[in-house]
């Protein structure tokens, strides 16, 4: 899963240790032409189209965050956040395009002149690069740089963050990476000359190029990497340098004199350089940016309750918001291992007896908490359907006359006792525990709150199979986002039930079905993409047959544009503003 | 005298130790407790693809499998010594000495970490300390001297919403009015270190130290306030005026010298405390300190860091404890004698 930032709530230090919307488009009356966007402010201005279109380069653009992500470095990051941003400072082998809507989520060539070539089914995949690409020191990128860095980005016992599509995948034969495996060459990647790279699968895939898309396809140079100290020197492909780095403060980008506009028909590069200021107070992220002392809350999870209210209420403060929707499901997980929810009927009777309205209100309602989801697949992944698997009632409050039937026929017409888990540090999930909690007791379903700490909970508890079927945790509040927008970059995690593990630390808490798992593989090799993706459709539907899934919400957040901004739009690849397009007027 | 400084600091070290001990066996009980065992607590920095020999070799080279006792005492003698690490990544990880901990998160021994925030932290907690120290104990003299005027209740009444008011309440409130309203402050975050620029480092920093010196003000207000009016009451302020000395030297000279020595002893203290991390100043304002620092490490559940946090605190307090006894002795050499 592609990580999004979760704001925490202040945690106070022990004394004793101190001792010692309304909705609706905006109005596109003053629409640039060249652009095809809007000058008008507007609610949802840059959700769909370009707000502020203009070429103007010039300005440093002020980014800021109240917590730190993973890394900076390209080969050991998972934040959607940070994908967003290494587009300035490293070039992929392949990217998503940059522009509003839809076209965000399609993928180009970037170090790549165009997509890859599939052969062998599937299982071996070239990519040619483009010629003049260059390093910040002037030193010709080539297609072992590229070889490289998703080489190292394997030795995952130094590199832990980033995803592991690339071990998972390669043909490896057994090769760790150029830390491990020292001396010894990469047998699944080729590189038969410096602009040609071929990778060698071990497994028909036909997504490779969402693959190529990962900031760890970015060219390393061999003799710079320091391994895990690699994030304080990381060296530029893209238009932008590290001019400085101050691990957990920030640090400050700069132009890249060696990047050549005529390689990359993807950015413009507009702004001369990026302040990042890395440890700012929430609240007053969101104070700055209306103020307009800065531009980008690049966590991209929407603005603090503090200023939810203001920003909504007030009209000129509406007028510069949006209200994007994420490539993320906020749902619970019903474990089929454990007491009458073995049975699918008792399964089917809670998804009839939700109130749903109450698990959206729970999240922050319509705007900050999202779209009750009918399914898994959030509506911009292709692949989508509406379903209505299992009826949420009149006004989406249950259908407690079906529930009572499923339980019924389950052989507890009197209801059941359950247990459901949830992350104590989060009080949206808190809410939605309490919510649940009280909507199934309308037909007889008791729960009991479990909270569980969050950076355990899928490590020793929810997250490991002997634990949760042991302490009768009946339902876990889950959460998932996209590490891209296809079936397999939303599904592949959490439907799959071969990715669970006995030791813990899957995401997959309820979904283990064999025929589901054949359904996955079918999916995965597919190289024609309209099938792949009616696959993951089905995949989606399936699932939700089995009533292992509760479907909450599909996340959505209320963000706010600084009044410095051009070219500012949502890029629905990451569910946040795009940060390669904006310049500053 | 020296064997009495000598006995101070035999006490401080064992304060310290005794400190790092209970937080020691916090760190390593609660996990414990919790269900956790030294696989999955290792689990935690070997990366996804580990297998269960990787994770037990990392529990091993971390020392996560040995008792309490030996962890505790590893822990320590890193501190002097340094040590290294095996088991997570491909090679050894080195933390030289003095070693506070290493985080395997952030893959940087904690002390440098520290070190690199205490600027900002000491800045802030220096600066305000000059502002609170003035305006505490002159409208604490002033209330005192007008006992009962207009002046007095309006200032004890201002000094009391001052100790009320939470700082991350009025921090962020005067940053709205002043920073981003009338536009007179800097923005939050807005630090600029002294060697840089003296001039800004002060316009920076002037809204956090005024936003934390009214909360300290005010309680130097009413301590010194009380002090006051009881020195002022004593015989030996009669004699001084008998003697026909000047109102001023009477209240300067013989009055607020006596009433100091409590403001004094809490002052060092409070100084100390800060520099151990204005935990909720340094968040509100956005300031990269060690208060910081703690909080983003808590946030993170990175254990080294936290350890490494409260043991450098608690060694200010314990310091300005320290200080605090030897200014006390001598002042008073009755202390010397307990």
């Amino acid at each position: 899963m592609k990580r999004r930032m979760v704001t925490g709530v202040a945690v106070g230090v022990a004394a004793a240790l101190a001792l010692a919307a309304c909705g609706g488009g905006g109005t596109d009356s003053n629409t640039d032409s060249s652009g095809g966007g809007t000058t008008t402010a507007a609610f949802d201005a840059a959700n769909g189209k370009v707000f502020n279109p203009s070429d103007k380069k010039g300005g440093t653009m002020k980014f800021a965050i109240s917590s730190d992500w993973d890394s900076v470095d390209p080969g050991d990051t998972y934040y959607g956040l940070s994908w967003n941003l290494a587009r300035l400072y490293t070039r992929s082998l392949t990217m998503f395009k940059v522009g509003a809507g839809s076209t965000s989520s399609e993928l180009t060539g970037d170090l790549a002149e165009g997509l890859g070539v599939p052969s062998d089914g599937g299982k071996t995949w070239t990519y040619k690069l483009r010629q003049g690409l260059k390093f910040e020191d002037g030193t010709p990128i080539t297609s072992k740089d590229v070889e490289y860095g998703v080489s190292r980005s394997l030795e995952k016992s130094a590199l832990v963050n980033g995803p592991t599509y690339f071990n998972d995948f390669l043909d490896l034969k057994g090769y760790k990476g150029p830390y491990s495996s020292k001396g010894q060459d990469n047998p699944a990647i080729d590189t038969p000359d410096d602009l040609t790279i071929v990778f060698h699968l071990n497994k028909p895939f036909g997504g490779f190029d969402y693959f190529a898309q990962i900031p760890a396809t970015a060219p390393v140079p061999v003799a710079k990497d320091t391994g895990v100290k690699y994030k304080e020197h990381v060296v530029s492909s893209g238009p932008y340098k590290f001019e400085s780095y101050e691990a957990g403060k920030g640090f400050k980008l700069v132009r890249n004199d060696q990047w050549d506009q005529s390689t990359d028909p993807n950015r413009k590069a507009l702004p001369d350089g990026y302040d990042v200021t890395i440890g700012a107070n929430a609240d007053d992220i969101d104070n700055q940016i209306i103020d307009g002392s800065l531009d980008v809350d690049i966590a991209g999870t929407g603005v603090q309750p503090a200023a939810l209210s203001r920003v909504l209420g007030q009209p000129d403060l509406k007028a510069r918001a949006d209200n994007p929707l994420s490539a993320r499901l906020n749902y619970t997980s019903i474990n089929p291992n454990v007491g009458p929810l073995k049975n699918i009927e008792c399964r089917k009777a809670v998804e009839y007896a939700a109130d749903r309205t109450t698990y959206q209100t729970a999240y922050g309602g319509p705007e900050a908490g999202g779209e009750i989801a009918t399914g898994l697949l959030p509506p911009q992944i292709p692949g989508f359907q509406k379903l209505d698997v299992w009826s949420m009632g009149a006004d989406n409050k249950g259908d407690l006359d079906k529930a009572k039937a499923a339980l019924q026929a389950c052989g507890q017409p009197n209801g059941f006792e359950t247990n459901i888990a949830y992350r104590a540090e989060r009080p949206k999930e808190k809410a939605t525990a309490e919510a649940l909690q009280q909507s199934l007791a309308r037909v007889g379903i008791k729960l009991t709150l479990k909270p569980f700490p969050t950076g355990d909970y899928f490590s020793l508890y929810a997250g490991k199979p002997s634990y949760r079927d042991q302490n009768n945790l009946g339902l876990m509040l889950n959460s998932w986002g996209a590490d891209w927008n296809d079936g397999f970059g939303f599904l592949s995690q959490i439907v799959d039930g071969r990715v669970i593990r006995d030791t813990g630390g899957s995401s997959n808490l309820s979904v283990n079905v064999p025929e589901i798992n054949t359904m996955v593989d079918q999916a995965i090799a597919e190289t024609d993409t309209a099938k792949r993706d009616a696959l993951w459709g089905a995949i989606d539907k399936r699932v939700m047959e089995e009533a292992v899934i509760l479907p909450g919400v599909w996340a959505k957040q209320v963000t706010v544009r600084s009044t410095r901004t051009t070219n500012v739009f949502v890029n629905d690849a990451y569910g946040m503003y795009d940060f390669l397009a904006m310049g500053i007027q | 005298m020296v064997a009495y400084i000598i006995r101070r600091l035999f006490g401080a070290v064992l304060t310290l130790v005794v400190v790092s001990m209970i937080t020691f066996g916090i760190f390593y009980l609660v996990p414990r407790w919790a269900g956790g065992t030294a696989e999955s607590l290792a689990s935690r920095y070997v990366g996804r693809t580990a297998n269960a020999q990787q994770v037990a070799d990392a529990a091993h080279g971390l020392g996560l499998d040995k008792p309490f006792f030996v962890q505790y005492w590893d822990w320590l003698q890193a501190i002097f010594v340094g040590r290294d690490f095996t088991g997570v990544g491909p090679a050894p990880v080195h933390c030289p000495a003095p070693c506070l901990g290493y985080s395997f998160i952030g893959r940087n021994p904690v002390l440098p970490d520290i070190l690199d925030r205490l600027p900002v932290t000491a800045s802030l907690a220096f600066g305000a300390a000059i502002i609170w120290l003035i305006f505490g104990v002159s409208t604490g003299v002033l209330s005192a001297l007008k006992r009962g005027s207009i002046f007095d209740r309006a200032a004890m009444g201002v000094a009391l919403g001052g100790v009320s008011l939470p700082i991350f309440w009025t921090g962020l409130v005067s940053l709205v009015i002043f920073s981003y309203g009338l536009h007179w402050t800097k923005p939050g975050g807005a630090y600029t270190p002294i060697e840089v620029n003296p001039g800004e480092w002060a316009y920076s920093l002037l809204l956090p130290w005024i936003t934390l010196a009214l909360l300290f003000s005010a309680a130097y207000a009413r301590l010194t306030r009380a002090g006051m009016l009881e020195t002022m009451g004593e015989d030996y302020i009669r004699t001084a005026r008998a003697k026909g000395l000047r109102e001023r030297t009477v209240v300067t000279k013989h009055g607020l010298r006596a009433a100091l020595t409590p403001i004094a002893t809490i002052f060092g203290l409070d100084v100390g405390l800060l520099l151990g991390g204005a935990v909720l100043t340094e968040s509100t304002f956005s300031l990269p300190g060690i208060g910081k620092y703690a909080i983003d490490a808590i946030n993170t559940n990175d254990m080294p860091k936290v350890m490494g946090f409260v043991i450098f605190s608690a060694g200010f307090v314990v310091i300005a404890n320290l200080i605090v006894d030897v200014v006390y002795a001598v002042i008073d050499p009755r202390v010397r004698l307990a």
